[in-house]
């Protein structure tokens, strides 16, 4: 334990235990994921994005990459994190978890913390490999980066309560693929929201991967279908929602203690 | 030698679990510091909740735990960075290495990086060898050594064993019971639960006996294996007594079954059983019988008087 109280050394643990099980898959970590995403860079860039029309002067190929980037970053996140603690859950070794010198708070960054950084490489490889197919340009890169490590922590605290939810696989897939999925698809991974009818625009604010996707896009070329502060305040409260949840879940045991 | 303070002190715990089972009844248990201390009880009898709780992998519903002084609950820090625990199912890692997964559970209770520390661990659990091996390819006895080693990685003061000989083989029983001597030689305190009375016997300084969630009896071993070891001889007389000759009043004699049986209780641990001199008495007193039969009282019946007697 060291002078300030926090056990640097069980978050450290935790992260490098995540890290090093990433590693020792990386093409089911790493690569599958950067490779499905280019598929579409290949398809819609490469190949029948020119004779599609520019949406705000941005080429189609080049406008879904950020929608692209966010629906890895979010299925990735998700995935990673709900599967790292399910995991223990379900092997039982968790029991070293519960009975070690951590506040929960410490666990969830080790977890979340490992989750996240694998998000946010994975989102920068498959940004590197779209350069290759898609003309890019990149206006604010500094809140470019803050959506990604902001989303990246916020899904993959999300995740983390799904896995300490799931009692079972199915429930670990239910959310991603039933909800997660459809709304980062629904939520202008390929266009703009403006290009829907009417009722839809309106709808469709309320899914949050909109704000997600809406002020990624905005780092990218400067364009948005809501204004960059909404977008930053609305993904804050989401990271606030899944802190708190994740606060209740530890004091008060739920699905981790008798 | 004056009393020593206890290491853990276990006061009016209870647990009663969310469907209504009642696993722990206001226990008070006091475990003395360097001691090696058996929990002994039949399967069912509450002896892992209450680890669990000191561990704190469940709740308690009402009462407190102090390890060395420290409250689990307010003070969970200090408290469990001193405490180790090898529970009883075999649950680890798979894809880890072996000295991967102890330099982890060193890491998780605070402790830097000692891989000196790791090395020497490894070697006392006869593990060294496996150190860069996947968990998965290693026999159930080899994952129960690497569970101890992840367990003692942080250096506990005391640690806690869950069933610690479960479906090991003699072999590992003998090394785990010299490993445990030699920890408590070092100054741990250990904790130990079992259901075979011959563990408790060949392990412990001290013996708590627990059923349905009450501890009913707390004893030094030697006091229990003497309680333990008293044997009864059981006489099928040739016709019955109405009462015993006064000859026969120097031993631990009573009739039973209307007389038709002649019971003497014996210590089989003291010098003399007085068996001889006893049927040399009977033979005296013109006291014949037909059968004569032995039988040893088993934990089971202790736990039967022990809990007779309580109601």
């Amino acid at each position: 334990m060291s002078m300030t109280g926090i056990n640097w050394h069980a978050i450290g643990a935790i992260y490098r235990f995540e890290m090093a099980r990433t590693l020792r898959t990386p093409l089911q970590s790493v690569v599958s994921p950067v490779l499905s995403t280019s598929l579409y860079f290949v398809v819609f860039g490469a190949a029948i994005g020119s004779r599609m029309q520019e949406i705000d002067g941005v080429a189609y190929g080049a406008f879904i990459v950020p929608g692209l980037i966010m629906l890895t970053l979010l299925t990735q996140s998700i995935a990673n994190a709900s599967f790292a603690i399910y995991f223990p859950k379900f092997t039982g070794t968790i029991y070293e978890i519960l009975s070690a010198p951590v506040a929960w708070w410490e666990v969830v960054l080790g977890y979340v913390g490992a989750a996240a950084t694998k998000s946010v490489i994975i989102g920068l490889i498959i940004l590197l490999t779209a350069t290759f197919f898609v003309p890019l340009r990149i206006e604010h890169p500094l809140w470019m980066l803050l959506f990604l490590v902001l989303t990246a922590a916020t899904f993959s605290l999300f995740g983390f309560i799904i896995g300490i939810w799931a009692d079972g696989f199915e429930k670990l897939q239910v959310i991603p693929l039933l909800v997660v999925t459809p709304l980062a698809f629904l939520g202008g991974s390929f266009y703009s929201i403006e290009m829907l009818p009417s009722p839809w625009q309106a709808i469709a604010l309320f899914n949050p991967v909109v704000y997600l996707i809406s002020g990624f896009r905005w780092s990218f070329f400067g364009i948005a279908d809501v204004g960059v502060g909404v977008s930053l305040g609305m993904t804050l409260v989401f990271l606030a929602i899944c802190i708190a949840v994740t606060g209740w879940i530890f004091r008060t045991g739920y699905r981790l203690k008798n | 030698m004056p009393p020593m303070s206890p290491i853990i002190s276990v006061s009016d715990l209870s647990k009663t679990y969310a469907s209504g089972f009642q696993a722990l009844k206001s226990v008070n248990l006091d475990i003395r510091q360097g001691e090696i201390f058996a929990l002994l009880g039949p399967n069912g009898a509450g002896k892992t909740t209450l680890i669990s709780i000191i561990c704190g992998l469940v709740t308690p519903s009402t009462g407190t735990v102090k390890a060395d002084g420290h409250d689990i609950a307010t003070d969970y820090r200090t408290a469990r960075a001193k405490i180790g625990l090898v529970p009883q199912e075999l649950t680890t890692d798979a894809f880890e290495t072996v000295r991967a997964t102890v330099a982890f559970s060193r890491g998780l209770f605070g402790q830097p990086k000692d891989p000196a520390l790791i090395e020497q661990v490894l070697k006392d659990l006869s593990l060294w060898d496996k150190r860069d091996t996947q968990i998965r390819r290693l026999s159930g006895g080899m994952k129960r050594r690497v569970m101890i080693a992840k367990a003692l990685a942080h250096e506990p003061r005391i640690l806690f064993l869950d069933e610690p000989t479960a479906g090991v083989d003699v072999e590992l029983r003998q090394d785990m019971w010299q490993l445990v001597r030699r920890l408590r030689d070092s100054g741990v305190t250990i904790i130990l639960t079992t259901h075979y009375i011959e563990e408790a016997e060949e392990m412990a300084d001290r013996v708590g006996v627990i059923s349905k969630g009450e501890i009913i009896l707390v004893e030094e071993k030697t006091e229990l294996m003497r309680k333990l070891g008293r044997k009864q001889l059981t006489l099928i007389l040739q016709q019955p007594l109405q009462a015993l000759p006064p000859s026969l009043a120097a031993y631990d004699l009573e009739l039973a079954a209307d007389g038709e049986e002649l019971v003497y209780t014996y210590d089989t641990k003291a010098e003399r059983t007085g068996i001889t001199a006893l049927l040399q008495a009977l033979g005296e007193a013109g006291i014949r019988f037909n059968d004569l039969q032995t039988s040893q009282s088993s934990l089971e019946d202790i736990f039967v008087s022990l809990v007779k007697d309580r109601r």
